[in-house]
């Protein structure tokens, strides 16, 4: 059969099986079961990379299944350019997590394993789902293994973290129901067909007019607290800093994208004259702005280096929400690229700060410095992880920030301004954690015999230096992909915006 | 398909067949009882005759519905309709596992008291009244023959004086609304001259009684009654002791059985009698569910102990159950159905395993107890969390489709507020459903003995492994029972007797 034609199904179901299979076998296995899944699951994904049409923006390897037909209802998959890089980061990061829990998750192995697997299905599955109960319900399962992966190998507070995350995240998504519920029967009534295709609807989204600043309301909550933006950020420094390291590196590096792909794939295109309506222009633009730049003044003074890694995740995220708002094809290329680069760069920072957690037992920036000396290896990862984070040119970051930053100037010139002024804020907190780690003087004798990276972590960080330096050297083979979505998107939206006039909001919802 | 005269006295006895072959088993239980009542083993071949006999009138029931029994003449006083038998269904599947649990409770609690299985038999043939009757009074009977036996069952452990304080506690305020029932019923009958559903409909309708006073004072009591028997607040009050006093499974067929029926006589009262005054009642109800889900859900919220909290959740339930009847179509009985499908399942499946964590003493099983209970006891704890996801309405559980199709309903009537208050009431039960998952998976047991004596029994094992699977079945791939549901609340409206009358 042709590639196309099963490979969505079988990156959803394989993990899944895999995941069962680990449960099944003794526990020994559990680590090594897990990692052939993960890495067969990357390796048959990557047909995708050269098999991908850059030319359409339509949707690419569809699959459909009837799933509940009296209600409208398929499991429809399908993939186009923003979300073939959410699945190629999520296969990618999958094996390196695996294999980065290797010494660190000590009981209960089976059990963590089988979670992670879990959690790929349902990570790819919201990035693939173009249906609105599919992408809902796998918006929703994939709190569950992240659920407990904090809870249960997390560090001290993880109790508190875990149900932070779950009710912060439940919260926003149930509105985003009754939202999803409403288009539903907005358009079924309109169309005389009943679907929650996402296509049908967004072809005639039209009729929801009326009610399209509540619904954006609803959307908007749900993905905000998900990017998370400021103020809705309070659960991320508690989820992050508690769940063990491959937790925070899949939370850092997937499901964070997840709440700004949901702006890409559903707020904005569905309620353009919403979403651009001049006041909430100015208050997305201005969190945004505040998120790039309290998130870097809190992360400068954190004690806790990997607390200063989660803080730098909403400085970076204001940038993806800043690339997205102004909607040009260059801000949205950019905003694309640095959900990609921040996959990469902080899922390489959280990697290294967990082994920094394994070799000390502490993560408080004052407890290092100077290990340079003793490990050389680890210091120059860190180094060029940390520059690639900062934004220097010749890495990844460097092109995911300019491009937001070149593609928002035109919109709002102001905004861009303040906004550049957080890559001064992010080298400034990183060069300086940089410096109190591995440069300064050694004065622990504790630190005197750190190991440096072993084999095994130099695999898992490879694949990501590798990464960091293409996508800041070449970067065109990944813009290439993206341009097509990017650009009808933009168009989409200015086109839809330009026919429409802006309603009044009205208030909704008397008892009859 | 066979269609059966009611005008006839064959014709009324055979459309009340299922109420019969259950009312004839019951009378052979009770002979039963009469002459072995001494010891366990006694108890036990009880316990079996029910369960035979339950399943019997399982079968004519499913039987009556796939042949689709209907009359050919109206008006009746028991209806012969989709509603009817899958109510039906439902109150004896609650029967059935509350049987199932109770062989063991009763032995583990050594009580002897063969007569519980009786009254068991009797509250479900009064339940499958209440959901058939066409008639106020047919409904008023089964209504109170259920609740007398519930009365008497709940206080059937008369060691304890929590059992007795329940049972004095739900007789008396269920004597009381009673009282209002009653008294609505009359009013009701003042303002059309009758008590038959159909009749009330018809007559509403033609001499433009939608509005009447007497009518909407009726109704206004109607709804007082049916609030105590479903538990909304402000008429919850009993609950929580009532449910907390009485032995574990009868708290479980009282939360699912005994609550599903006040609801399904509620929605049939509703909607084939008052469609005409729809206005009247939705406003009534729309108030009585958003208050129910929020007030139930916010105290289970400060509850400690497990039982206590399964209380009060259920009486947050009620208030969802109360959200798709506001909705007033079709839709919402459907919605209705399914949704009390499932929550029997789950809901009895989770008193199902606190009937068996605490020994001797279940009343005290705090939330914090269950701690560790994932590494002690996988599979319990695996099938509690999946009945405490199922309560929470997570996807991939049927709770979720449940709750998605009572949304659906509201919002399909353009209530959207309700479903707004509806989801919010979601998150905040997540409040008191997820501890309990994260004490058994993330905390470590209290001791090194803890858990040890936990054993469900294999009858109660089977309860809760079956619940459990049809609940993750139902939650992916719930098109049958949808179907199901559907056919189920079909013709409930009685639009096409309206032209026939005429």
């Amino acid at each position: 059969m042709e590639y196309g034609a099963w490979i969505l199904d079988a990156l959803l179901l394989i993990p899944l099986v895999g995941g069962l299979a680990v449960l099944l076998r003794p526990e020994a296995q559990a680590k090594h079961l897990a990692l052939v899944v993960a890495v067969a699951e990357f390796f048959l994904s990557i047909p995708l990379w050269w098999l991908f049409d850059p030319g359409t923006a339509a949707m690419q390897f569809e699959i459909v299944h009837p799933w509940i037909p009296a209600w409208g209802i398929t499991y429809r998959v399908g993939l186009d350019g923003i979300s073939l890089f959410m699945v190629l980061l999520t296969t990618l990061t999958m094996p390196l997590a695996v294999l980065g829990s290797w010494s660190y998750i000590k009981e209960r192995e089976r059990a963590y394993y089988a979670l992670l697997l879990v959690l790929t299905t349902g990570m790819l599955g919201v990035f693939v789902a173009l249906d609105l109960f599919v992408f809902y319900v796998f918006w929703e399962i994939m709190l569950i293994p992240m659920y407990f992966i904090i809870g249960v190998w997390g560090g001290e507070r993880r109790l508190y973290a875990a149900i932070k995350f779950f009710v912060y995240t439940f919260v926003g998504s149930l509105l985003m129901l009754v939202a999803i519920l409403s288009l539903y029967y907005l358009v079924g009534r309109a169309t005389g067909t009943h679907s929650f295709d996402y296509r049908h609807i967004l072809a005639n989204i039209g009729v929801a007019d009326r009610w399209a600043f509540w619904l954006f309301g609803a959307f908007f909550l749900a993905f905000a607290i998900k990017v998370p933006m400021f103020p809705f950020h309070t659960w991320l420094p508690d989820a992050h800093v508690e769940a063990p390291t491959a937790g925070s590196v899949i939370l850092a590096g997937i499901l964070l994208k997840m709440g700004t792909y949901g702006f890409l794939r559903f707020a904005v295109p569905f309620f353009p004259q919403v979403a651009l309506h001049p006041t909430v222009v100015t208050i997305v633009v201005g969190l945004a702005l505040v998120g790039i730049i309290y998130g870097a003044l809190v992360a400068m003074v954190q004690p806790d280096f990997k607390k200063l890694i989660a803080y730098s995740s909403i400085s970076h995220l204001g940038f993806v929400m800043l690339g997205i708002w102004a909607l040009t094809v260059a801000s949205v290329e950019g905003a694309i690229i640095i959900m990609v680069n921040h996959g990469i760069s902080t899922g390489a920072l959280f990697f290294l700060a967990g082994m920094l957690y394994e070799r000390r037992h502490t993560r408080a920036i004052a407890e290092f410095g100077g290990v340079a000396r003793v490990v050389p290896a680890f210091a120059a990862v860190l180094t060029l992880v940390a520059l690639s984070s900062i934004g220097l040119p010749g890495t990844n970051g460097f092109i995911g920030e300019f491009l937001v930053l070149i593609g928002s100037f035109g919109t709002y010139p102001w905004a861009t301004a303040v906004a550049t002024t957080g890559v001064i804020f992010a080298a400034a907190y990183l060069l300086w954690a940089l410096q109190r780690i591995i440069y300064n003087k050694l004065d622990k004798p504790e630190n005197e015999q750190m190991q440096d990276l072993s084999r095994r972590e130099l695999i898992v960080l490879a694949p990501l230096l590798a990464l960091i330096l293409w996508i800041g050297l070449y970067p065109a083979p990944f813009l290439h992909r993206i341009e097509s979505s990017a650009s009808a998107l933009v168009e989409q939206v200015h086109e839809e915006r330009g026919q429409m006039v802006m309603v009044e909001p009205v208030m909704e919802g008397d008892p009859r | 398909m066979t269609p059966i005269d009611l005008a006839r006295p064959g014709g009324i006895a055979l459309a009340l067949l299922p109420e019969l072959v259950l009312t004839a088993w019951s009378l052979v239980v009770l002979l039963a009882v009469a002459w072995r009542h001494r010891d366990q083993d006694d108890q036990r071949l009880v316990a079996h005759l029910t369960l035979v006999g339950l399943l019997n009138t399982l079968a004519v029931v499913l039987w009556f519905w796939i042949d689709g029994v209907e009359s050919t003449t109206v008006p009746s006083m028991i209806a012969l309709d989709g509603f009817r038998y899958a109510t039906s269904v439902v109150f004896l599947i609650g029967a059935v596992l509350a049987v199932l649990l109770s062989l063991g409770y009763l032995g583990r609690e050594r009580l002897v008291v063969p007569e519980y299985y009786l009254l068991i038999l009797f509250a479900t043939t009064g339940m499958m009244f209440m959901g058939g009757g066409a008639d106020l009074i047919v409904i008023f009977l089964g209504l109170e023959l259920m609740s007398v036996s519930v009365y008497v069952l709940s206080g059937v452990n008369r060691r304890s004086i929590f059992a007795a304080e329940a049972a004095l506690k739900y007789f008396l305020l269920g004597a009381f609304a009673s009282g209002f029932l009653l008294y609505g019923i009359a009013l009701v009958y003042g303002a059309t001259g009758t008590t038959n559903l159909l009749l009330i409909h018809i007559r509403v309708t033609e001499l433009g009684l939608a509005t009447n006073l007497m009518l909407v004072v009726g109704i206004a009591l109607l709804l007082i009654g049916f609030g105590f028997k479903v538990a909304a607040v402000p008429f919850h009050m009993w609950t929580p002791d009532v449910y907390d006093g009485a032995p574990t499974p009868v708290t479980a067929f009282m939360a699912a059985a005994v609550k599903a029926a006040g609801f399904a006589a509620l929605i049939r009262v509703l909607f084939q009698a008052l469609g005409p005054s729809q206005d009247v009642w939705v406003q009534g109800v729309w108030w009585l569910a958003v208050i129910t889900m929020v007030v139930g859900n916010l105290v289970a919220l400060a509850q400690r102990k497990l039982k206590r909290m399964l209380a009060y959740s259920s009486i947050g339930h009620a208030g969802y159950l109360l959200a798709a009847v506001s909705a007033g179509t079709e839709l919402g009985a459907a919605a209705f159905l399914y949704y009390i499908l499932a929550y029997t399942l789950m809901t009895i499946g989770a008193f199902a395993i606190l009937a068996f964590t605490g020994q001797e003493g279940e009343r005290d099983v705090a939330i914090d107890d269950l701690s560790g209970l994932a590494t002690r006891r996988p599979w319990i704890a695996f099938a509690m969390a999946v009945f405490m996801l199922s309560l929470l309405g997570f996807p991939g559980t049927a709770g979720f489709i449940g709750k998605w199709y009572i949304l659906s309903a509201v919002i399909d009537v353009d209530q959207v507020l309700l479903a707004v208050v509806l989801v919010g009431a979601s998150v905040i039960s997540a409040g008191f459903y997820l501890p309990v998952i994260m004490v058994m998976y993330m905390k470590p047991a209290r001791s090194p003995d803890a858990h040890k004596a936990t054993q469900l029994p294999v009858l109660s094992r089977w309860v809760v492994g079956v619940a459990a699977a049809l609940l993750l079945l139902f939650g992916f791939w719930p098109n049958r029972v949808m179907d199901v549901a559907r056919s189920g609340s079909e013709e409930l409206r009685p639009s096409v007797m309206l032209s026939v009358s005429k």
